[in-house]
């Protein structure tokens, strides 16, 4: 009986944003979660990926102020 | 004009149809319930305060003269995003564009037999220390700041606006593969610009 090859790193960091949409077929979402049992590197990569954009929102997301000068330049240019 | 005391502006219902009545109240109502988060999208897109609120401006004169085919089954936010999205898009446009690292510079590098040539260390960092802490939070939005700027207006546009793919490919002019693509290198060239901040134990 011949062992099915693991997918190699390279293929799994590249179609992760695929695999984090849930839009991988299912027989391809097995052979991912194969490799993810065995390669640390991966389950690294994958984890520090998802923290990548939920840091990038939560530093994006900063209080919005009003200029009141701004507002007035605003409503002078609708007068024009 | 009329600017007489009338019945309080409630929904976003009310304000379209008095904005559309030509009520110039409305539309200073109008400009101070929605110009912060219009600023606050500008501000991502453009790194200099002065094109940030020209974008606004801009964004607002553009509101003003369209209001009349504002359909009334549209979303008003969601209306004044994409305008606001594609006045910061086009002052970027009229920038000078900055030297920029390539994106390959910042992308996995693998071996032949397709391991990482370094292999990925998990972080000791969360989305929540950068939450807690502003000083990790000015480093992201560095990095942020750093990408290239074709693929820094994506992740802007797709991971922090939550624009579709569709409605990125469309406001960009670009197909919607492209966009996955360059999202997927912006996500990938933001983790490794991230990396030695996220991860305080050495490898
Ligand atoms: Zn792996």
């Amino acid at each position: 009986m011949s062992v099915r090859p693991y997918l190699p790193c390279s293929e799994v960091i590249g179609f992760l944003a695929d695999y984090i949409d849930r839009v991988l077929p299912p027989e391809t979402i097995v052979e991912f979660e194969r490799h993810l049992a065995v390669c640390a590197s991966c389950v690294a990569y994958l984890a520090s990926y998802k923290e990548t954009i939920r840091a990038a929102r939560i530093a994006e997301d900063v209080i919005a102020d009003a200029p009141e000068e701004l507002i007035e330049a605003i409503l002078r240019s609708r007068l024009q | 004009m009329n600017t007489t005391a009338q019945e309080p502006i409630v929904t976003d219902a009310e304000l379209v149809a008095r904005l559309q009545a030509g009520d110039e109240s409305a539309f200073e109502k109008l400009v101070r319930t929605y110009m912060p988060r219009l600023l606050r999208v500008a501000r991502r897109f453009l790194s200099s305060e002065e094109d940030a609120r020209d974008a606004v401006q801009d964004a607002f004169v553009s509101v003003f003269k369209s209001i009349k085919n504002f359909e009334k089954n549209a979303q008003l936010s969601t209306w004044l995003h994409r305008i606001i999205i594609n006045s910061s898009l086009m002052k970027l446009r009229s920038r000078r564009r900055r030297p920029e690292q390539e994106i390959e510079t910042l992308l996995p590098r693998f071996q032949e037999d397709g391991h990482q040539v370094e292999p990925s260390t998990p972080w000791t960092e969360s989305a929540q220390t950068v939450l807690e802490r502003a000083e990790l939070r000015d480093a992201v939005r560095k990095s942020i700041d750093q990408l290239p700027e074709s693929y820094r207006e994506i992740l802007l546009l797709r991971d922090i606006e939550e624009l579709t793919a569709d409605e990125t490919a469309e406001a960009l002019g670009i197909s919607k593969n492209v966009v996955k693509v360059r999202l997927h290198r912006a996500r990938q060239a933001l983790r490794t610009l991230l990396d030695p901040s996220m991860r305080t134990v050495p490898a």
